[in-house]
């Protein structure tokens, strides 16, 4: 089932962090396999941040293989290696978890398809996000339990995006959990609720034309898609656009970049989605309970309808 | 157990050994009499005073504990509910069976109102998807939005909403009347059987789709019309039916209802003329 959550205050920073915490528990009841948050936090915009993973979680529910945790500080040590062959500095390093990492990177490159390639390369090394602003954090169980895991309810910033899945299409473990990075442009990130029906057909033309897939999930298929369209020149919202008739199947998704963020609904509106909009914030979710968690009083919320697109500035 | 006939006299289907029993048994069907007052009650149902009027706070309670509540309140012969901070809670006064006068001040989640039969339910709020579902009679007035499936398999009853819904109103209704004083989403009325849609804004995509019958109302664009929904004349008994009914609904009581489209079903896709199914199978 999956549910999915997003808001972004403009005009002003707040905690997202808890913000998303409360809505994604709230939709813990459509799935609480794993969950995610996509963060746009408040920094200098000098660093890079990456999020990435040396191992899964293994924990119970876990369909991953179990791996002995000196085998996350080897693929660490590679991953270090790499960085600075690249002549990418490490500013601040933090190990969440043995198999978790956040690094803060001086690096000033544009198109990051090279360096993300070179530190994939490294077996079991995946990167979750990279951007300026964008934190991916995912892990098993529900959305309280991964915000404490991961201490995500003091992060203040202007937008995110979350799911809490119920894995149906591929296993429980971190690599098939949302978001989805949009592989390999900084900052952009994706979740879906629905079921995607040619994910093999355009992940075998996307992967012709060199994009990169990490999991067998088809929602994974949305952020590479919107990726490849945004490579080829389109705005973020002619791609979203073009997804309604390349994408086939049920669907409504999430897609969030430094400065904005926006959803689109299948042609059957097949997926449920409400919205609530106002002047300073947008809020949305697979049910009206999320938004409540954050706009507990009475407000006025619609359902979009089908094959419509949205795309909103901070 | 059932007990079985052999027809003596064969049909070409059955020649071909496709059946060739029939059941026959008890049936299944109720007769009601109706000097019997007691079948006009379902059982467990109250004798309750609508000028006796109660409010009922849900804000911390569960569906299932603000469900029991209402019924609870009905026991003591309360006929006037209001409840307050309904929050967006899912299933909250589904299988009300009983005459009620029942407010939300707010919105509801999912599957407000279903499997109702007789309750007057104002919602002051929005409702998600798939309010009112299986309505058996009385009437849901929305004073704001409504999701997808707004009274799926609706059998009877008056289901208003004053603004706009989303797509798949009226799926399998089977009877009662929907009102949409805004616009409704893709598939309205998918596969309706029976009952009567009236949208005084534009609708989406595919209207109609597969309907077997029933009647859908629409005073603004359409967005395309499904399989087997095809236009119909609007007689004066439509017109003078449409005044009244959305007069009695308080929504849009002066709209020109004479320059409404009517779409009906073709009867095209199940209406074959007895083929047997060797012969429809040749006529593809």
């Amino acid at each position: 089932m999956c549910g999915i959550a997003g808001l972004i205050h403009r005009g002003k920073s707040s905690n997202v962090g808890s913000e998303l915490q409360g809505m994604l528990q709230a939709l813990k009841h459509r799935g609480e396999d794993s969950t995610g948050y996509a963060l746009y936090g408040d920094t200098d915009g000098k660093n890079f941040i990456m999020r990435f993973k040396v191992g899964e979680n293994v924990g119970e529910g876990s369909s991953s293989i179990m791996e002995d945790v000196s085998v996350y500080d080897e693929r660490k040590k590679v991953v270090d290696q790499t960085l600075a062959e690249m002549g990418a500095k490490v500013v601040k390093e933090e190990r969440t978890l043995p198999y978790s990492l956040r690094y803060e990177i001086d690096y000033n490159v544009k198109d990051l398809l090279e360096f993300s390639q070179r530190i994939e390369s490294i077996p079991g090394v995946e990167i979750l996000s990279m951007g300026k602003s964008l934190e991916v954090i995912k892990d098993l169980g529900n959305a309280k339990m991964v915000c404490d895991r991961y201490s995500l309810d003091k992060v203040v910033g202007t937008h995110a995006i979350g799911h809490a899945r119920m894995a149906t299409e591929s296993g429980v473990d971190i690599k098939s959990a949302h978001p989805f990075w949009g592989y390999p442009f900084s900052d952009v990130s994706v979740v879906h609720n629905g079921q995607l029906t040619n994910y093999w057909n355009n992940r075998r033309v996307l992967e012709n034309k060199g994009m990169r897939f990490m999991s067998e999930c088809d929602s994974e298929l949305i952020a590479v898609y919107l990726a490849e369209k945004m490579r080829d020149g389109a705005t973020l919202e002619e791609g979203m656009k073009a997804s309604l008739t390349g994408l086939d199947g049920v669907f409504t998704y999430f897609v969030a970049t430094k400065d904005s963020l926006g959803m689109a609904k299948d042609t059957m509106a097949a997926k449920p989605l409400v919205l609530y909009e106002s002047d300073d914030l947008v809020a949305m979710g697979s049910e009206e309970i999320a938004i409540r968690s954050v706009l507990p009083q009475e407000i006025d919320t619609y359902d979009p309808f089908d094959g419509e697109v949205k795309v909103w500035q901070i | 157990m059932a007990n079985l006939k052999t027809v003596s006299k064969k049909s070409k289907a059955q020649s071909m050994g496709m059946h060739t029993e029939v059941l026959t048994g008890r049936t299944q069907q109720k007769f009601f009499n109706p000097d019997e007052a007691e079948n006009f009650y379902y059982f467990g149902t109250y004798d309750v005073d609508f000028n006796k009027r109660t409010e009922l706070d849900v804000k911390d309670m569960t569906a299932p504990e603000a469900n029991k509540e209402i019924d609870n309140l009905m026991s003591q012969g309360y006929g006037t509910i209001v409840i307050k901070n309904p929050q967006g809670k899912h299933s909250l006064g589904v299988g009300i069976l009983n005459k009620l006068n029942l407010i939300f001040e707010g919105s509801l989640g999912y599957f407000g109102m279903g499997s109702c039969d007789g309750p007057i339910v104002r919602i002051n709020g929005r409702v998600g998807w798939s309010c009112a579902e299986n309505l058996m009679a009385g009437k849901v007035v929305i004073e704001k939005n409504a999701g997808s499936c707004f009274g799926a398999a609706i059998r009877g009853g008056d289901l208003i909403c004053k603004g706009s819904v989303g797509a798949r109103t009226g799926i399998d209704m089977k009877g009662g009347t929907i009102i949409i004083g805004g616009d409704a989403g893709a598939f309205t009325g998918f596969m309706m059987q029976r009952g009567r849609i009236i949208i005084l804004g534009d609708v989406g995509i595919n209207l109609g789709d597969s309907m077997y019958d029933g009647t859908i109302f629409v005073g603004g664009e359409i967005g395309s019309y499904g399989s087997d929904a095809v236009d119909a004349e609007l007689t004066s008994s439509d017109q003078d039916w449409l005044k009244r009914k959305l007069k009695v609904a308080e929504i849009g009581e002066n709209f020109d209802v004479s320059k409404m489209k009517k779409i009906v079903a073709g009867k095209k896709l199940w209406n074959y003329d007895n083929l047997e199914p060797t012969e429809k199978k040749g006529a593809i």
